[in-house]
């Protein structure tokens, strides 16, 4: 247990320990090595390599350097990534191998390691993360600690201001003003439907019950998003306050918090950051000295899509099947064992500390007229800088590609970007300036979602692409209500049937039609989604529809059974590489003579288009 | 009471209703029919299926009409062109599912599927595609299961869960493979399933039906070596007639008999007539019980889904259950021993064939303690809606037929008996003979009201010879739950239990008439059938047991008193502990 005044103590003294954190002038003559922990570099030997530092610098006896773990530092195609402070060197793919160098190079010789030096897309070498085009128009609220601290060290949340939202709520605040502060704040759900915080908050506190509960959504079921699970990993303190607050504001004495069993490091550190706030009595009866009293829960989910819709979610925490329920009610008024609940997803609740330290004013300045604050995008795809971003709402979607994304790999053209995964749509060329925010998205037909953010460059079949996202709501679907259960299947079969050339016109109006129903008449949100990525895609690509369905041709080569690679006769030198490169002898023709490919051996794999000097092979 | 009204308007007519009013039941009293699939009253209230869809003005997406209730102004539209669409959709993706071998389904003519086809006039499917295959679980002596035919709407499951509480199924797999299946996915017949049969009648389609005996019977009708004798529950004659579009619960005794005969069964007999020895015996056993202070309370042991259910659930408490016998297998011991040294006729010969509103009887025949010198007691059991198909098969006219008394001398009974059909019926029966026993006298107030009614938990105290008796009649199996918890916790203080696993009794049994989700909302069938029976009792010359002529005859002939060594040799049983799953 700990009193205010010791928590403001640690504050201090740790404060001035970490300065050289975030400060590059910071008069110091510690060293604090940062091996990020996240799970993209743990899986390639992070772990390893903060033990060989700690190994080497033994031997050496070198005292005045730290090592720590920490969270992501986003720009996870460079990982593992290594940082040293106080003079920010920022080193990518580094090896366990390379700590050695490190030590000898950096450490004590005091020059840098220039081959491990990141080089940005446009060639040059950076020094520093500051140098990085990747984080020049990044605006870092909810990944604000992420890469700075330890997770699994509350001190250092403290010393970064951790733990001070809560007390001033405590302190000198009703729940009413916290509410209204939220309101104020102009803060939207970022779990993906962009209700209002404030008000989700406000109507939970009206409920009538005297139990409340208060969940946090941390399932994160879209592929290719990894939000949540960066902000659980590098900042577990963040959410744990902002549950406790919400639990202050709202009137509850307990939550939840449910993850999906596949984060086992952000289960790993949160469990720690519970275990911690214990000890500190900042979790538990009387917190700070008040009449406030709560406690947090994690509860595993078995990884299942739906289970991320937050009236399954509740059920799955009641230890039921992960089956929505009919809304209304609202979990609001009737959620947790039929008790008021507010759910918010991670990173939401990642913004609430901020919003009561800095001021409502200060974060509805961010953003734009109705999308207020910043927004975390996992940036995948064919996309240079792929990693986790973070950007005020209203940011182009250009410029996330482009100037923070580093623009398309192998100079091929952009396509589409998909926000929103398997609920949301594609945004082809023609939209690449609309900002991100909340209305903007819905109005062209995608959806902001949780953050998933996926790249498409020309090579990519929006037919294939809709069949993709549906395969994944098929396998997702929890089969309760019928036009999801059986509808969503329907449309898949006849996508599949286009992508193999055994497609009609009328499978168009069919999948419109399906899609048009499942929409409407769906339970929940999964099904009433499902059907975003094909109705987009026939929205902004329909003549490729057509192609596939009339003509039964592909323009790419990714719907293998009517795709076709042809060379053109007027531009073939007859050089042969093509001949030499293909994998199945394919390629027909004597030397120096115009080559033909053999249809029936053709495998489509597009070796041959690569090797043409002379572009002379297209498909 | 007035500040308890909601004002909305559906289809443009302003409807007043309480609030907490479903869309539904709204509509339905402003004469609107919205069509619905999963729903079951009071049983399954979860807007799986989404034929009850309606839009309402100002919310997105569609509401859900048989669980989202009233509010003030709201304006319904249940038939606007985006809801009918979607209804046809929703139709054709569930039918695009599904076997659609109408013609060879025993619930075709009353299957809800079927019957939404011809409404919304379905005529080629437009989303075909692939089928979930399954194979048929027939193993069960009871149930069948064709998931081919399942539209998922999980009635079953609730019927199972919520009220009998036993939850032997439950939805396996995710999204399209999702199918309605039990404990690791085994047969019914190797988990806690206790054969009652609510998931049949819940069942909107032929995806759960009972195993059919009709055509192990059939080829002993036309043998001329075999002599068959077939039996009739008490339940039976009050639902028969539904399947021949009669009213529900029309009294059909004369012809339900007239038609078993026309059949080409040798003798026609009533299994009433067997209920009054199981009194006899039942009643003894309680009165020897009660005064020695014997394993009390004493339960009830006549119904074969409650009897698999203690076995598995409360192996505990067996020795409260009477030894009794159920009244079908009472008298098929006496049909092939009694009767056929009577009559001279070989038992090996006989072939009892009992038409029964239970399915659990069904496993109950097959059970080794139900033999008697190497023989079965029954030989085959039917249900009501089997006989039905029977008489359809022989193309009888059922309802144009004359009435006919059934055989002698086993067919008279008494109005005790027929109330066995009705939950409280045994208990009253019990207790008149019992009071009259205990007394030496002949007792004129024979109607025991606490025990009737449609409660699911009847407790009362009742006089008997001077001495308060507490009993408890519970059907159900979930209201058997909460009485075996009393007993189990000593709270309890009762002395006499009657259970029957199926809500309200033997007439809502598993092998009775289904009625569609429909006429489950707006009638009361148990009603109906219940009345039927205690008309019967009320006609009766004979109202107790112990008073049956034939019942006197046969311990003064053959088995001397109640009790006897050579009635407990024919008419009693045995228990024992079963495990719930066979894994
Ligand atoms: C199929 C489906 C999956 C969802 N998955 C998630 C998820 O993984 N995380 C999340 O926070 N919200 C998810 N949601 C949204 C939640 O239902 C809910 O709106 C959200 O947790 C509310 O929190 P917020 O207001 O802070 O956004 C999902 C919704 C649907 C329909």
């Amino acid at each position: 247990m700990k009193t205010i005044e010791e928590i403001c103590k640690i504050r201090e003294d740790k404060r001035k320990e970490l300065d050289l954190r975030v400060n590059t002038q910071s008069d110091t003559r510690e060293k604090h090595i940062l091996v990020c922990h996240g799970t993209g570099c743990t899986s390639s030997e992070s772990p390893k390599i903060l033990e060989n530092f700690r190994k080497i610098l033994k031997e050496k006896n070198i005292e005045n350097v730290r090592v720590i773990m920490t969270g992501c530092f986003g720009l996870c195609a460079k990982g593992p990534i290594v940082i040293i402070r106080p003079e920010d060197t920022f080193y990518a793919m580094v090896k366990p191998e390379d700590c050695e160098e490190i030590i000898n190079t950096h450490i004590i010789e005091g020059k840098r390691v220039d081959r491990l030096l990141c080089k940005d897309i446009d060639g040059k070498i950076v020094q520093s993360l500051d140098e990085l085009n990747f984080y020049k128009k990044q605006k870092r609220i909810a990944l604000k600690n992420c890469g700075v601290i330890n997770p699994e060290d509350i001190d250092e949340y403290i010393a970064f201001d951790g733990y001070k939202a809560l007390e001033k709520v405590l302190k000198d605040m009703t729940p009413d003003e916290v509410i209204d502060e939220i309101k104020k704040s102009g803060l939207r759900g970022r779990g993906g439907a962009g209700f209002p915080t404030g008000n989700k908050w406000e109507l939970t506190k009206a409920a009538v019950g005297e139990q409340k509960y208060v969940v946090c959504n941390a399932d994160e079921g879209d592929p290719g998003a990894f939000m949540d699970r960066s902000i659980l990993e590098g900042d577990p303190h963040s959410v744990l306050e902002s549950m406790i607050i919400a639990g202050y504001a709202i009137g509850a004495d307990k939550g939840y918090i449910y993850v999906r069993a596949e984060y086992p490091i952000a289960v790993h550190r949160f469990q720690i950051a519970i275990d911690e706030a214990r000890e500190y009595g900042i979790l538990g009866k009387n917190i700070f000295g008040s009449s406030m009293s709560f406690d947090v829960e994690i509860r595993l989910g078995a990884g299942a899509f739906v289970c991320g819709e937050e009236t399954a979610l509740l059920e799955s925490i009641e230890g039921k099947r992960g089956q929505p329920r009919v809304k209304p009610p609202y979990p609001a008024q009737c959620g947790l064992w039929g008790k008021p609940t507010l759910i918010n997803n991670v990173e939401t609740f990642a913004n609430i500390t901020r919003i009561i330290l800095n001021g409502a004013e200060w974060y509805s300045s961010i953003g734009t007229e109705k999308s207020k604050g910043t927004k975390v995008f996992a940036l995948g795809g064919n996309v240079n800088n792929i990693g986790l971003v973070e950007v005020p709402m209203g940011t182009t979607l250009r410029e996330i590609v482009y100037d923070i994304g580093g623009g398309i790999p192998n100079r091929r053209e952009f396509k589409a970007a998909q926000t929103g995964g398997p609920s949301g749509g594609c945004i082809p060329k023609e939209h690449l300036d609309t900002p991100i925010d909340y209305e903007s998205l819905k109005e062209i037909g995608s959806m902001m979602g949780s953050g998933g953010m996926i790249i498409m460059d020309d090579t990519k079949c929006m037919v294939s692409l809709a069949k993709f996202y549906l395969e994944f709501t098929v396998s997702e679907s929890c089969g309760k209500c019928t036009p999801c259960r059986i509808g969503t299947k329907r449309m898949l079969e006849i996508l599949q049937k286009l992508c193999d050339g055994k497609g009609e016109e009328m499978d168009i109006y069919r999948l419109e039609k399906l899609a048009l129903n499942i929409q409407r008449a769906s339970i929940c949100g999964l099904g009433q989604s499902a059907p975003n990525p094909v109705i987009s895609a026939m929205k902004y690509f329909r003549e490729e529809f057509k192609e596939h369905a009339i003509d039964k041709t592909c323009r790419t080569l990714e719907c293998k059974a009517i795709s076709k690679i042809i060379i053109n006769e007027e531009k073939c030198k007859g050089c042969g590489l093509c001949q030499r490169a293909c994998p199945v002898n394919a390629i027909e023709g004597k030397d120096r003579e115009k080559r033909v490919i053999n249809q029936d051996k053709c495998i489509k794999c597009g070796t041959c288009l690569t090797n043409c000097p002379f572009k002379a092979i297209g498909n | 009471m007035e500040k308890d009204l909601v004002t909305l308007t559906i289809d443009g007519q302003k409807v007043q209703a309480p609030k907490g009013t479903t869309i539904l039941q709204a509509a339905k009293k402003a004469g609107i029919d919205i069509p619905t699939l999963c729903f079951l009253k009071e049983i399954n209230e979860v807007g799986d299926c989404r034929m009850c869809i309606v839009e309402v003005e100002g919310r997105r997406g569609f509401a859900t009409s048989c669980i989202q209730t009233v509010e003030e102004g709201m304006v319904v539209h249940t038939h606007s062109p985006n809801v009918l669409e979607a209804r046809h959709v929703i139709l054709d993706l569930i039918i695009s599912n599904h076997s659609k071998d109408c013609l060879t389904c025993t619930r075709s003519g009353n299957c809800e599927l079927q019957a939404l086809a011809n409404k919304f006039n379905i005529s080629t499917i437009e989303f075909e595609g692939e089928r979930t295959k399954h194979k048929i679980d027939d193993v069960s002596p009871s149930i069948v299961r064709d998931f081919n035919k399942c539209i998922l709407c999980r009635r079953c499951v609730s019927a199972c869960k919520k009220v009998q509480k036993v939850g032997a199924i439950d939805c396996i797999n995710r999204g399209f493979e999702s199918c309605i299946s039990t404990a690791y996915d085994k047969s019914l017949n190797d988990v806690n399933c206790t054969n009652c049969g609510q998931c049949i009648q819940a069942c909107p389609t032929g995806a759960l039906h009972e195993r059919e005996n009709i055509n192990d019977v059939w080829p002993k009708l036309k043998d001329p070596d075999t002599y068959v004798i077939v039996q009739t529950a008490p339940a039976v004659r009050v639902a028969l007639g539904e399947e021949f579009g009669m009213p529900i619960g029309t009294n059909v005794t004369g012809k339900m008999v007239t038609a078993l005969k026309r059949l080409g069964f040798n003798k026609v007999f009533d299994t009433n007539t067997g209920a009054d020895f199981t009194i006899m015996e039942e009643a003894n056993e309680f009165i020897d019980r009660f005064k020695a202070n014997d394993n009390l309370p004493m339960i009830t042991s006549c119904s074969p889904g409650w009897i698999k259910y203690i076995e598995m659930n409360y192996p505990e408490l067996l020795p409260h259950l009477s030894s009794c016998k159920s009244p079908h297998e009472m008298f098929g011991a006496l049909l092939k021993t009694y009767y056929a040294q009577k009559e001279n006729i070989d038992p090996k010969k006989i072939y009892v064939v009992s038409v029964m509103p239970c399915i659990a009887k069904k496993f109950e025949r097959q059970r080794t303690e139900m033999q008697n010198d190497g023989m079965y007691d029954v030989d085959a059991v039917i249900t009501t809606r089997e006989l039905s198909r029977m008489i359809k098969q022989a193309n009888i006219e059922f309802t144009s037929l004359e009435d006919t008394n059934f055989d002698s001398p086993m067919g008279e009974a008494t109005g005790a008996a027929a109330i066995f059909g009705t939950t409280g019926g045994v208990m009253e029966a019990a207790l008149r003979t019992a009071q009259d026993v205990l007394t030496g006298q002949d007792l004129k107030k024979i109607d025991f009201e606490q025990v009737r009614g449609e409660q699911g938990i009847k407790r009362a105290t009742v006089n008997i010879a001077g001495k308060e008796l507490k009993v408890v009649a519970a059907s159900g199996l979930a209201n058997a739950q909460k009485i075996m918890e009393e007993i189990k916790s000593g709270k309890a203080d009762y002395q006499f239990v009657e259970i029957m696993a199926c809500p309200g009794g033997c007439i809502m049994g598993g092998g009775q008439p289904i009625k569609n989700s429909k006429i489950r909302s707006e009638v009361d069938v148990r009603k109906l059938r219940a009345d039927s029976l205690y008309s019967i009792d009320e006609k009766s010359v004979i109202r107790k047991s112990h008073e049956n002529p034939v019942i006197k005859k046969v311990y003064e002939d053959f088995l001397e008193k109640p009790g006897s060594e050579i009635a407990h040799k024919l008419l009693h049983t045995k228990y024992y502990k079963r495990e719930k799953y066979n894994i």
